[in-house]
């Protein structure tokens, strides 16, 4: 489709087998659809975000892509290449482009390895043989673009705070100078003032490096704030994708309607005066999803048809893609 | 009379790298029927102000000040006097709803407990007031969902259930640590605005505790920021949000991203959180602030009231030297 896009995937499924109460050894497993039929596109530079409730699927779909977690069908194109049939020679070259940052920065890291290890283990993996000398100074280089001074390189991870942690896990994601980084929900467990440090650092980095990013969060004001384009996820199935102004400005699905009017903003005028649209219940179990449209359980606007038919995704003006019966 | 009045609170821990100073001098007071929310990050003292008040405490923790509620001296109870305080006059809901309910127990067996417990009433007598108490929160089917366990409810379920629990005996005060904070947006949606009908339905003055400066924009009446375990500013919500004149809430306030505007830098505050087990010198967050002078490190500033009713600021500089 486009010839530019550095990753495209294409009706990626991801299900795992679950056992439920009461089944017998025999009984078959029943598909829990973690991740149902997501399609997107990713040009170099760009940024996704991607935004839902827990649980509804979004570091599944991240981690499919590098096979982290099993798809069950579907493409993962990256750079023409389906990331889901390489074996794993083919795969481990393509692994140096592709790097994670994970959320809690603390656990991420390896407790017994000081920072220099950690930061130079990737390089050593995919390099062996490169030399102390060129560690080092690669180390110390990832470590400047971080802001964490060299002389920290011989201690332990327990010895830094949250935003620092954070701080390393970026430097180990970074010193194989990768071209993708699959940031999942990266700053939820640092404090206010912290990571407004850590999405400055990433974005800044990001135009340095020419980095492309996929950033999951749960925090709608963050993921807008960093990202080009959207995609909202409900119950593994995407029920909107547009560019991060569009989506924020003229949300089309009931659900991301309400996702948007359930974020808070800090101004007490604005709060008071805003007509907020509850969404009633929680999320439905992902084992028996609701037949038709997934969200017509706590959705407004359910009619008939919601129950009967599964909304296909439309694509409105300006790549606006929504997955809703009443979308027009 | 306050109210709730908190005097010169402080908090050490005797802990074995030293005393961690976890509040200092933390004064502040509440009226009837209002919500006082107390922002801060992580560290700042928040949750330990509460905790003190509620005489929740770990074993190494000592409090010393004073805590007045309706008049009454209730800093450093016995175990007995707390209790009679506890739940009945003042209750308390946790930022994690699943390990503060007891896995092992029906959520009837436990709300009938605090019933039985602080009213004497009858088992079935106090099932029943469960139950009212469970619609009240709106949980569907409260009659037969009061015998499932914890883990069989939700996250934004679990919430509730606590909620009802803590306002089985009606208390006048409600403190939420956190309330929020392990839930979705969408739930936090729902839960903030139970909490807004109970204070209206029963009159429950609430302590709010958040990191999150959005949930406190719409939900309160006052706004207490706490920095390095001491009171930055406080006044009434719209005023402080509208001028902060404190360098950290300013800072605090432009590092928060906006979902209604698109700043392409966020800005922030340099530098970390302090470290508690240095007895503090000075303004805490004087290491931080861009208009530090030598006075702030040596000199920590008190809690004066400004001009405008009911706002305070601990900050050596006047507001205009902060533009």
């Amino acid at each position: 489709m486009n010839h530019q896009a550095i990753l495209q995937v294409e009706n990626l499924k991801v299900n795992f087998d679950v056992s439920t109460e009461g089944d017998m050894p025999w009984t078959k497993r029943k598909k829990l659809k973690a991740v149902d039929d997501v399609s997107f596109n990713l040009q170099q530079g760009e940024t996704l975000g991607i935004v839902g409730e827990s649980g509804c699927g979004k570091s599944t779909l991240a981690r499919a892509i590098i096979r982290m977690v099993p798809a069950e069908s579907g493409k993962a194109l990256w750079l023409g290449n389906d990331l889901l049939t390489l074996d794993k020679i083919a795969m481990r070259k393509h692994r140096k482009e592709i790097q994670m940052i994970f959320q809690d920065p603390l656990a991420s890291l390896n407790p017994r390895m000081n920072i220099g290890e950690i930061i130079a283990e990737p390089l050593k993996t995919h390099y062996p043989k490169t030399s102390k000398e060129d560690i080092k100074s690669r180390v110390q280089d990832v470590m400047d673009k971080v802001g964490l001074l060299h002389n920290l390189v011989n201690r332990y991870p327990h010895e830094f705070s949250g935003g620092q942690c954070q701080r390393i896990g970026i430097a180990r994601a970074l010193i194989l100078k990768p071209k993708l980084i699959i940031c999942d929900e990266p700053v939820s467990a640092l404090d206010v003032s912290i990571q407004a440090q850590v999405i400055n650092l990433l974005m800044e980095l990001q135009s340095e490096m020419g980095l492309t990013l996929i950033f999951i969060a749960h925090d709608l004001s963050i993921v807008k704030h960093i990202s080009n384009k959207i995609m909202v996820l409900y119950l593994g199935n995407m029920v909107e994708m547009a560019n991060s102004s569009d989506i924020y400005a003229h949300p089309r699905h009931p659900y991301t309607q309400a996702l948007i009017s359930a974020v808070p903003i800090p101004d007490p005028e604005i709060e008071k005066n805003k007509e907020l649209i509850l969404i009633e219940g929680d999320l439905p179990s992902p084992i028996n999803p609701p037949s038709g449209c997934v969200f017509r359980t706590r959705c407004q606007k359910a009619q008939d048809i919601c129950a009967n038919k599964k909304p296909a995704l439309n694509t409105l003006n300006d790549n606006h893609m929504v997955a809703c019966h009443f979308s027009a | 009379m306050s109210f709730l009045e908190v005097n010169n609170l402080n908090v050490e821990f005797n802990t074995a790298d030293g005393i961690v100073r976890a509040v200092n001098n933390v004064n502040f007071s509440l009226e009837e029927g209002k919500i006082l929310a107390i922002v801060g990050e992580s560290g700042s003292g928040k949750s330990q102000t509460v905790f003190a008040i509620m005489g929740l405490l770990d074993q190494n923790g000592r409090a010393t000040g004073s805590v007045k509620f309706e008049g009454e001296e209730i800093l450093n109870l016995s175990i007995t006097e707390l209790n009679s305080v506890r739940a009945e006059k003042i209750a308390m809901i946790f930022q994690d709803p699943m390990t503060s309910l007891n896995p092992y127990m029906r959520i009837s067996e436990q709300m009938a407990e605090v019933l039985i417990h602080h009213k004497g009433l009858s088992k079935t007598e106090a099932i029943q007031q469960s139950i009212n108490m469970l619609d009240a929160v709106k949980i569907p089917e409260a009659k037969s969902r009061i015998r499932m366990y914890p883990h069989e409810f939700s996250g934004g379920m679990r919430q509730r259930v606590m909620i009802a629990m803590s306002l089985l005996c009606h208390p006048k005060l409600l403190i939420a640590d956190e309330p929020t904070t392990a839930l979705d947006v969408t739930v936090q949606a729902q839960i903030m605005h139970l909490l807004a009908d109970i204070q209206k339905e029963f009159g429950t003055s609430i302590v709010l505790i958040t990191h999150d400066l959005g949930v406190v924009a719409g939900n309160s009446d006052d706004t207490l920021v706490m920095y390095g375990g001491q009171v930055m500013e406080v006044g009434s919500t719209e005023h402080v949000y509208a001028n902060p004149t404190h360098p950290y809430t300013q800072g605090l306030m432009s590092a928060v991203p906006r979902l209604d505007d698109k700043a392409n830098k966020l800005r922030t505050i340099k530098g970390n959180p302090p470290n508690m087990m240095l007895a503090p010198v000075g303004c805490p967050f004087s290491p931080r602030c861009k208009f530090s002078q030598s006075i702030c490190a040596t000199k920590a500033p008190e809690l004066l009231r400004t001009e405008t009713k009911n706002h305070q600021r601990a900050c050596h500089l006047a507001p205009e030297a902060l533009l």
